[in-house]
Order: structure tokens, then sequence, then C-alpha cells
């Protein structure tokens, strides 16, 4: 993450550092009390670290190795990889994470396009009024996400408006968005792309960070919007870009909580928003299956730390670094 | 805000050509229309959910209905209210009648602009007349869900929970943001790494075991899970602290070093007067995003109705009253307006937050 560049301040100074105990016997004694003290400080991140994140990571891990439940009918033992050889033939999980993957294509390009395009328009000098613009995009951003989801299931609904004015337009027999389980999608990308006011925030930042005299520069070659675009705007963007489908992955891989409320967790329409998280948080707290759920849960680990290596392995090259390397 | 953001609009103008150029024109108003339009339609749901929530059961039922908040046209006559019809005469004209006697046959009508001309009769059927409606914005509904859901209570709950969660992650983060930010330590680049790292790891790797653990130790049924974490500091805030104070010039930091201050009164004295807006910025942030949360206290809280915060409660409210749209659109609203307020107030805070936390990773 330290590669991304900075807009304000430089890069973290050895943030890329490596942990070296021994550096500590050559510490002065006045640096040795500096390093206390500095130690003293992050402490409660450390402290809150091992207890929430680090242990409980392990805990997990561990958990996949044995058969514990919550009604624990037989004695709790070691089971090997019995958890792992269960996952890869449990039918639902596949179908679970197929749902997840699917949703995710259909997602990803949306959530980083949608507030890309939005910034460069607001950007344009032909667009007055530009930080109303901003600020009125976000506002959706701030509403609380449950109040969001039934605004949105109501809208959506038969007499909702949006049927309403399909109906208006000759549309006969407008989709049964939250019925049905090829309409569910779109609808849950559209509940999704009200929250993309941070998106267009991020991108209209790095817009305005883009030197002018490229624009200029590339104007007197003769580029039209179109060049301009392609081949200032997008590479200059790409950090920003790189970074919004980098979160944008870890955040799609996790998707479950709009039709946890939609769909009160059944996974309706017929298994059509049965996520890969809901699937887990139902193994969990429904079927009280510890081992088994933390064994998902290292599944979803596994695969998201694979995607995101991957990301940043071809980062290398398709992201431009202005002034880096 | 508006006036501002003119003054930008036409520096903007006027800085890359002669904005009276009437095609530059054109097309400034082509454009600007054109976000109007995105705009009005990306906030659509919002003046859905406002004009839903003043409706009134018996518009809701009624399909042909106007969009807005409505009830059908009534005329008072020697005190008694009576509802008003469109009544084609047999003269060919269609007036608004008030319906006094209905009968199945033959109903007798008023006439509301000449009352003094008396009953008029009517041969029909008054069940196939269409209504006229009057704009009536129907504030009740607030009044009633105030109280179906205990209103007062949730509101209550959800306040308690934000501040002590914002007291809780300024003090912890503000501590460790000031250590990465002020004090060099063997693998202080490590640790501020594996700190960002945590932003990846998605939360069900640790749910099991911490839930377990809460569970064991009898925190599950209270607020302890929600609260306690808090003052642990995360990784966005620190970010975002950090960030902030490595701007700070540490000129003044060395001048009361040397003046025998102690690193805890430096942060007090010299670094915090200094760091107000990224502390307002850190708290508005958490205050809402704990206000907003609902995943965690759906888990921690279950059963414990008295408890529960807003967003909790509105999920529940909607499995019960989800045939009366006005109702839930209602207690949206009441759960949205207090988020959305303070992005009103604060929104150059808001912007300037995210900006920092997603443009400088």
């Amino acid at each position: 993450m330290d590669q991304l560049p900075s807009v304000a301040v430089t890069r973290p100074a050895g943030a890329a550092g490596r942990l070296n105990l021994r550096a500590w016997s050559k510490l002065t004694p006045l640096a040795r009390r500096e390093a206390r003290q500095g130690l003293l400080y992050i402490a409660p991140w450390l402290l809150g670290f091992f207890a929430f994140t680090a242990i409980p990571m392990v805990a997990t891990l561990a958990l996949t190795f044995v058969n514990l439940t919550l009604a624990q009918r037989e004695p709790l033992a070691f089971v090997g990889l019995d958890n792992y050889v269960r996952l890869a033939a449990d039918d639902r999980v596949w179908h679970s994470l197929s749902v997840t993957l699917r949703f995710s294509a259909l997602w990803l390009p949306i959530s980083i396009i949608v507030p890309f395009a939005i910034a460069v328009g607001l950007n344009s000098r032909h667009v007055r009024g530009a930080p109303l613009f901003r600020s009125l995009f976000f506002l959706p951003y701030v509403v609380p996400f449950v109040a969001g989801v039934l605004v949105w299931e109501q809208t959506l609904g038969d007499n909702g408006w949006i049927n309403d004015v399909l109906r208006l337009v000759g549309v006969e027999k407008p989709p049964s968005w939250l019925f049905d389980s090829t309409w569910i999608y779109p609808a849950l990308v559209m509940m999704g792309v009200w929250g993309i006011g941070a998106g267009i925030v991020i991108n209209l930042a790095g817009l305005r960070a883009i030197p002018t005299e490229l624009y200029e520069a590339s104007r007197i070659d003769g580029a039209g919007a179109w060049a301009q675009l392609r081949h200032i705007t997008i590479p200059m963007m790409s950090p920003i870009l790189f970074f919004t489908l980098i979160l944008g992955v870890v955040e799609v891989l996790q998707y479950f909580l709009v039709p946890l409320v939609l769909k009160n967790g059944t996974g309706e329409p017929a298994g059509a928003t049965l996520f890969y998280n809901l699937n887990l948080y139902r193994t969990f707290f429904t079927y009280q299956e510890l081992s088994y759920g933390a064994t998902m849960a290292w599944l979803l680990f596994a695969l998201t730390l694979a995607i995101t290596l991957v990301l940043f392995a071809l980062s290398r090259r398709y992201v431009y670094y202005a002034g880096a390397r | 805000m508006t006036a501002r953001s003119e003054t930008i609009a036409v520096a903007r103008v006027g800085r890359t050509g002669s904005p009276r150029n009437p095609a530059e024109l054109t097309r400034t108003a082509l454009l600007t229309t054109a976000f109007v339009a995105i705009l009005l339609a990306f906030l659509m749901p919002l003046f859905y959910s406002a004009i839903t929530s003043l409706k009134s059961p018996t518009q809701i039922s009624q399909p042909n209905s106007p969009i807005l908040p409505s009830d059908p046209a009534t005329f008072t006559w020697n005190g008694v209210s009576y509802d008003v019809y469109y009544v084609p005469l047999p003269d060919g004209t269609t007036r608004e009648l008030a319906l006094v006697t209905p009968g199945r046959k033959q109903s007798e009508f008023i006439d509301p602009s000449n009352p003094e001309q008396g009953l008029i009769s009517w041969q029909g059927s008054w069940r196939v007349l269409d209504q006229p409606w009057q704009l009536a914005p129907n504030w009740d509904n607030y009044a009633e869900v105030w109280g179906l859901i205990d209103f007062p209570l949730l509101l209550r709950n959800t306040i308690l929970l934000a501040l002590i969660s914002t007291i809780g992650t300024v003090l912890s983060c503000t501590l460790v943001a000031y250590g990465f930010a002020r004090f060099r330590f063997p693998g202080r680049g490590f640790l501020f790494t594996l700190l960002l790292a945590t932003i990846f790891l998605p939360g069900a790797v640790t749910l099991i075991p911490t839930y377990t653990i809460f569970n064991k130790i009898g925190w599950v049924g209270t607020w302890l899970p929600l609260l306690v974490p808090a003052f642990f500091a995360n990784a966005y805030d620190v970010f975002l602290l950090r960030q902030y104070l490595l701007t700070i010039p540490r000129d003044l930091d060395e001048a009361a070093m040397i003046d025998g201050a102690s690193s805890l009164r430096i942060l007090r004295s010299v670094v915090l007067p200094q760091a107000w807006p990224v502390i307002v910025a850190v708290s508005i942030f958490t205050f809402v995003y704990s206000w907003n949360d609902y995943f965690a206290p759906l888990i921690y809280l279950a059963g414990h109705d008295d408890l529960l915060p807003l967003q909790v409660g509105l999920a529940r409210f909607n499995g019960i009253y989800y045939q009366n749209p006005a109702f839930i659109q209602a207690g949206n609203i009441m759960t949205l307006v207090i988020p959305v307020a303070l992005f009103v107030l604060f929104q150059r805070v808001f912007i300037r937050g995210i900006v920092i936390s997603g443009v400088e990773k």
C-alpha cells in the first residue's frame, strides 16, 4: 500500500521497513527513551491488535482443524482436514461463492466507472456549481444503511416510483425487482450506487491534482477530449482507480448486509441473495457450527488475499505512479 | 455554499477562454442541466421516502391517488363533513359535488360553491365516481411511529453508543497517531504497515472466536462488545490523524521539550491545539459510523430490546409494519435526519476527511 503516492504529504518514512529487533540494542539511551515512549503511545492499538485481530485469527485457523459446534454432541477432537474436505464437497458453499463472484463481476466495474465518470463530468469547466453537486451526490453516503435499504425496498416496489416511471414510458410489465432472481442483482447494484459519494469525492480530488500543463501541452499537439481522457486522465488517475478497485474487491467479497436486511437473511428469491458471507453468517449464528464456519471464513480470507496479491502484481504493469521509481 | 461555488465556477470559466462564446455557453447549459437531471434521479428515493412518510393509509390503498400526500377533498355543510366527488351531470358537464345521502341508484349531492341551491339528486351509483384530492401532509404518522417503536429509547441508546464510541476512538487513535507521527522506534514502519493491512482483513476471519469469547465472559447482551474495541484504535482514524500530525511543524514540540515538558504535556498543550480540525473530522466520522452500524448491535444485542439502537429497531419495525409504507418511511426519515444534518453542517470536514483517507494512502 505504501507504493501509492500521497498528495499532500511525502511517503511515510520507512513504511516498508522490516521488523528488526536487534536494532533495539544499538540505540543510544536517549533514543531508547524515545522508542519506549513511542511504543507506549501505540500500545492501545498493539493490545487491540492482539486481542481483536491476531489472536482471533489464529484461533479461527485452529478451529478449522477440530469439530467444535455450540451444541457439541460429539467429543471435541482433532479432525485434520475433514472440514476442508466437507467444504470442497458442499454445494451450498459453491453456490454462495458463485453468487458473490457473479455479483462482484457486475458490481466492481460499475463501482469504479460510475464515480469516475461523474467526477470527470463535474470537473469539466462546462459544469457550474460543482461543489454543490459534489455535496449532494455525497449525501446518500451518510444515510444509515438500514434506512437506505428500506427506502429502496419501497422505491423498487410494484407501486414504487421506478415502476411507475417505467409504466409511464410504456413498459407494460415492469420487473418485480426484489422478487425475481435475475432482477434482484440490478436492484442491489442501484442500492450500491447510492453510496458512491465517497468515490466521487476521491476521484474529484485526484482529477484536481493532475497538472494542467499536461492538458495544455496535449491541446497544442492537437489532442481532442477523448485522447486526453485516454492518454492523460486515465493513466494519471490509475493509482486512485487501483486503490478503489482493491478496497472494492475486499468489500464486495464480504457483501451480505443489504440482502440480510432486505430478505431477512433467507437468501430469497430462490437463493439468489445467498451470498458467501450470508451463508457463513448463517452457518455460525443459525446452525452454530463454529469449526465449519471458521473454515468458510479462512477460505474467504485466502481468496481475498490471493485476489489482492494478484492485483498488486498486475498493478506494476498497469498503474502509473508519477514521481515514484 | 452556493455563492462560493458560483465564484469558483466563474473563475474556472474565466481561466479557460471566453465565457461569452455562444457555443461555450450552450455546452455549459446542456452539461449542467444534464447533471441536474442525474442528481434528481439519484436523490429520487429520498424524495419518495419523505413524501410517502406523509401519506395517509387511505391514500396508499388507492391505486390512482396523486403523488403528493393528499386526502380526498371534503366539504363541511351544517357542521357535518361530506366527501367530494366528480359528478357527471345530464347537461354534459362534470362538477365537484359533496355526497350527502349516498344511495344505490340515486344519491343526494350538495354543491360546495353554491350550498343555498339545496340538495341535487343524481341518478347512478356514486361508487364509480372519482374523488378530487387536496394536499394534506399527514404529520400524525411521525407521532404514531415515535410511540410504536419507542423512538425515545432507541434514540437514547443510539446517541449514548455513538458518543462513547466517539470518545474512545478519538482518545485511543490520537495517542496511537501521536506515537507513530512523533517517535522513532525500531519496527515503526513494519507496525504501521501492519496497522494499514488490517483494513484488508475480512471481518469474518476474527468474528467466530471473538463472539465466542465475548459470550463466555458474559458480554453478549451488553454494550461492552460494541464499546470496548473503540478504545483500542482503528486503522482508518489513526491514518487520518497521523497524516495530519505529520503536517504540523515540530519546532514548537522541540521548544517545549527543551523547556522540560513531558511528551504527554506536549501532546496536550502543543499538538492538540493545532490538530483540532482533524479531531473534529474523526469525531464526526466515528459518530456517524456508529450511528449507522447495524451488524454488531444485531449480533451482540439480540433479545435485549431495551439496549437496541435505531438501526436494529428500524429493521425489526419493518418486519412488523411492512404493510404500512408510510410508517416505514417515517421511521426512515427519523433515523436519517441526524446523520444527514451533521453532514450538511460539517460537509467540508467530511469531504476533507474522505479525501485524505482515500487519496493519500
